[in-house]
């Protein structure tokens, strides 16, 4: 085997100029399947949320589900897609054992909505990544492979399957492809995913977790010489969160680019990401296109939304999320650079929940983006994943505004809300963390401060108010840190008379 | 043999509901008749005698509660096996399905149950409704009560052989092609087509999904009529079902008993009578009918369809392409047969060695050419082909009723052809629904009646209607029915 030098990203984005496409698959949170009534929550023993339509039994016949017809026109609506008048699902047709029919209902030439575009901020500049298409499909099974040790079908003794999530609506959502990205494509790729997941969820029809898999990323990726024709491209697939979408882009480029550099040709196929090494490694490849045999799906009529219903739709879309954050800036009055550096953490969410849940928008950025923001990146983990939420964050904030915690004491209390043992009170009562506010035993702790640095309180009493740092300090340490710094000062002052 | 199983369904049920007889009684005469000649006959591939005299005693309850019954209440039906039925065995002929118990009704059995008729089982038929002549049913061939060296047509030969040998006064079918047609035809008993989406197909193990349409078998028009209004209607369960009221196919019926057609249209298509063709004999019984209908008031007018001789190309084009889909799911994963499972091979070579061992000739010859014509860089060439033919076969069919009020045709070219003379080339098979196969392409309903005897065997006279007007046909039909009778085979026994 050759080893190839990996050139570092800023070569290989000066040598090559890459292009990007998107394919996002999105579970919608509908109550029933798409073609059956069989519940969709996530969970549930397996094969429990199944019937003789989505296991695909002989003569079972699927039956189109309206609540997700209008979801995905809603989706088109916001991506700014022309809804087809008339359209059709059409069988896709390939063997796999998660696949209960071994076709899947899906669209293929007839999309529900087609020619949209969708605008990301990436650096200060809006990027218009275009839509291709939006269509509607239904989910397959799960397979587990057991008995062997990479978790594949190779060297598995047994193969299980779930069909729970079998029949679940799928919505796809294919970007056209993305030039001119340049070395900012994986921001580009990750602000896009961002945006998108920030519509979906503003329109309700999703919970679009990553990690759950409702919301899944296909990244394509082909780098190409300047002035010379698109190169070949790679889909990776396994991109199961935003942080992923911009190393699996980063990494798909320096891969390739390494390729190319060392003369070698990029060979179209599927790959996957992996979180822990945080590169790519090849799947199956596509170099022999599998044949679809996709023709229109006879059991089922077109589909062909009334144009007025798409109408009252299109009235009724909520607040773009790029005109919510903007409102959102005015409100907690934040420049442009500071309210940027809040979307890139992943925080606007976050801070607008935390201040409706009583805090105020300075101190619910100054959590999120300071200590919160650290431990995220500390773990490599998303904000919104970091294991305190915004109503604790709220409360935390509460008990310093109430002169429970000091600030010290409220980052100590804060780890314990990440490490899981409870709500903010909760973690400050279990670990007797309350700011010490009996001012009988601070005056104790006072007087033998005192007592033990007599220069210190000379001075203190001569008018050198400054010096009565080191008697706090002193105070502080014996009360473990749980005093009131202001409260121990004045008491200071008040016993030497300095006031 | 009991007198009983001789009966129409309409006697029947009338004298089960005037208490001359209970259900039960009728139930019990049609399984001894089915022990004593289905041996011969093989028109059964499962028995429910225990559910059956169960479904009879729950009507004769009913009765004795003094409730009111539907027309057919109490009146065995047989259905064939590729229709579900809750834990009772449905296999659709084929081995691939051997054993299995479907964990639900289908939407015509639900119906048959709620309308307190009583289901015998299940009949024999060509493996996944592919076949003329139930030849390549997976569990041995039917066997025509006319002359059991014979074929009794396909793929539902089961149902209209249980019917001609008096094992079952009605029966279910389901027609792709003219797999309840030409069966009818061939054992001189009624088949009836509805129009495409006005019998669900939900539960009915598809073959061609935009062409199956299951349908009632009967021994009289009216019986036929009668299990149709019971079987039909809107179900949400299949979108392709049509959301309009059932069309009054007893009334028409009836009315079509008086005798009396005048003023009726029958068109005769012209391209039927080139070409291959029917068989002398069939022809001349064809023209009799003709002949007789004429005294009854109607008028004959010759119609163009000049696209009907593609119907026989797209039809070979269309439904092997979806069955090959379709077909697709019996992969010894889930359910049914499953092959070289030893914990050595792959999945793969399971599922191939599933289908290898489970699918017969015909089933993998359609799959082969449907997956052929499916192929990128085929589609264009042969499935969108055949389905702008199946338009321009659609265009036919309108203007064709824009001069008459139906089309007539013989039902099949030729009468039941004895066992092995077709199997060893599918074309000469594949004729046989030369003439019901365009009314499949166009959705609309199709109905064969017998109309006489050539060499002493059954011909079928076929008539065709506009998409949700079945009535008509049925109308046509019974008037027919009321100038030549109906036909008796001769007897099983001895």
């Amino acid at each position: 085997m050759t080893t190839t030098t990996l050139p570092d990203y800023d070569a290989a984005v000066a040598a090559f100029e890459p292009v990007i496409g998107l394919e996002t698959h999105v579970e919608l949170g509908t109550n029933t399947k798409m073609f059956c009534g069989c519940p969709t929550d996530f969970g549930g023993e397996p094969n429990t949320r199944v019937c003789p339509v989505c296991l695909g039994l002989p003569g079972a016949l699927p039956v189109a589900n309206k609540a997700a017809i209008e979801a995905t026109i809603r989706i088109g609506l916001a991506l700014n897609c022309s809804i087809a008048t008339w359209c059709r699902f059409a069988r896709k047709n390939y063997f796999y054992p998660d696949m209960p029919k071994n076709f899947q209902i899906s669209q293929y030439d007839e999309p529900l909505c087609v020619d949209g575009y969708l605008d990301v901020e990436v650096d200060g500049r809006t990027v218009r990544i275009g839509i291709e298409r939006v269509h509607l499909e239904e989910d397959t099974g799960k397979t587990l492979h057991v008995g062997g040790a990479t978790g594949r079908i190779h060297g598995a003794t047994e193969s299980l399957v779930d069909y729970n999530r079998a029949g679940i609506p799928l919505v796809e959502i294919v970007t056209k492809p993305v030039p001119g990205a340049g070395a900012l494509a994986p921001e580009i790729a990750r602000a896009y995913v961002t945006e998108l997941r920030d519509i979906l969820r503003g329109l309700g029809v999703s919970d679009v977790r990553m990690e759950e898999g409702s919301l899944r990323c296909d990244v394509n990726t082909s780098l190409n010489r300047p002035g010379e024709e698109w190169g070949t491209r790679t889909e990776t697939k396994n991109v199961n969160s935003l942080r992923s979408v911009e190393r699996a882009v980063r990494s798909e480029i320096i891969r390739q680019a390494a390729v190319l550099e060392s003369g070698g040709r990029i060979i179209q196929e599927t790959r996957h990401f992996s979180e822990e090494t945080g590169d790519t490694r090849p799947g199956r490849s596509k170099e022999e296109a599998t044949d679809y045999r996709y023709f229109p799906e006879p059991d089922l009529v077109p589909l062909a939304p009334d144009p007025q219903w798409v109408e009252e739709l299109r009235a009724a879309l909520p607040e773009a999320p790029r005109v919510h954050r903007k409102r959102l800036q005015e409100a907690w009055g934040l420049s442009d650079l500071d309210m940027r550096s809040v979307v890139n953490a992943g925080a606007v969410e976050l801070i607008e929940q935390t201040v409706a849940a009583g805090a105020t928008a300075a101190a619910a950025r100054k959590w999120w983006l300071g200590e919160l923001a650290r431990r995220a990146n500390e773990d490599g983990i998303e904000l919104s994943a970091v294991g305190a939420t915004p109503a604790q964050v709220a409360e935390l904030q509460t008990l310093v505004d109430g002169g429970k915690l000091n600030d010290k004491l409220a980052r100590v209390v804060l780890e314990g809300v990440i490490a899981g043992e409870g709500s903010p009170t909760a973690v400050m009562e279990a670990r007797g963390l309350a700011v010490v506010s009996d001012t009988g035993a601070l005056t104790a702790a006072v007087d033998e401060a005192i007592a033990a640095n007599p220069d210190v309180a000379a001075k203190v009493r001569d008018g050198k108010v400054a010096a009565a740092g080191a008697l706090v300090g002193a105070v502080m340490k014996t009360t473990k840190g749980q005093a009131d710094a202001k409260t121990v000062r004045e008491l200071i002052l008040e016993r030497l008379g300095a006031n | 043999m009991s007198d009983l199983t001789r009966l129409t369904a309409v006697d029947i049920a009338k004298r089960i509901s005037d208490g001359d007889v209970s259900a039960e009684e009728v139930t019990r005469a049609h399984l001894d008749r089915i022990a004593a000649v289905d041996g011969k006959v093989h028109a059964f591939l499962h028995v429910d005698a225990d559910g059956a005299i169960a479904a009879a005693q729950a009507v004769d309850a009913r009765r004795a509660r003094g409730d009111e019954l539907g027309p057919l209440a109490g009146v065995p039906v047989a259905v064939k096996d590729v229709l579900t039925t809750k834990n009772v065995p449905t296999t659709a002929g084929s081995k691939i399905l051997e054993g299995w118990r479907p964990p639900y009704d289908s939407t015509v059995v639900e119906r048959l149950r709620d309308a307190g008729t009583v289901i015998l089982g299940k009949t024999n038929m060509d493996e996944f409704a592919m076949g003329s002549s139930t030849e390549y049913s997976a569990y041995g061939p039917t066997n025509n009560p006319w002359d059991l060296g014979r074929i009794p047509g396909g793929s539902g030969g089961g149902s209209a052989a249980a019917i001609a040998a008096y094992e079952a006064p009605l029966a279910i079918g389901t027609d792709t092609g003219g797999s309840i047609r030409q069966p009818g035809a061939v054992t001189g008993t009624v088949g009836s087509k509805p129009t495409y989406g006005g019998t669900s197909r939900y539960g009915l193990i598809a073959f061609s999904s935009s062409l199956d349409t299951p349908g009632p078998c009967a021994r009289t028009v009216l019986d036929a009529a009668l299990l149709h209004e019971v079987m039909a209607g809107h179900d949400w369960r299949d979108s392709t079902s049509i959301p309009q009221p059932v069309p009054p196919v007893v009334e028409a019926a009836k009315r079509g008993m008086t005798g009396d057609l005048t003023g009726v249209k029958l068109g005769l298509v012209t391209e039927f009578g080139t070409g291959e063709g029917a068989e002398p004999g069939v022809l001349a019984a064809f023209n009799d009918a003709l002949a007789a209908l004429t005294k009854l008031g109607a008028e004959i007018v010759e119609v163009s369809a000049p696209h009907f001789q593609y119907a026989l190309p797209a039809y070979y084009l269309i439904a092997p392409s979806e069955c090959s889909s379709n077909l697709a799911r019996f992969d010894g994963v889930r359910y049914g047969l499953r092959v070289g499972d030893d914990g050595n091979r792959s999945l793969e070579e399971v599922m191939s060695l599933t289908r290898e061992a489970g699918f017969g000739p015909e089933v993998k010859r359609r799959i082969m050419l449907g997956t052929y014509a499916l192929s990128s860089g085929y589609y264009d060439a042969y499935y969108g082909q055949a389905q702008k033919v199946r338009t321009l076969i659609t265009q036919d069919f309108n203007q064709a009723f824009e001069q008459v009020d139906v089309l007539v045709s013989p039902t099949t070219p030729f009468v039941a052809f004895p066992f092995g003379s077709r199997t060893s080339d599918p074309y000469q098979m594949y004729l046989a629904d030369l003439f019901t196969i365009p009314t499949n392409l166009y959705g609309g309903p199709g109905i064969s009646v017998p109309c006489g005897l050539s060499d002493g065997l059954p011909v079928g006279f076929q008539i065709m209607a506009p998409t949700m007007a079945d009535d008509r046909m049925y109308r046509v039909a019974a008037a027919l029915e009321s100038a030549v009778g109906t036909l008796t085979p001769p007897s099983l026994e001895g």
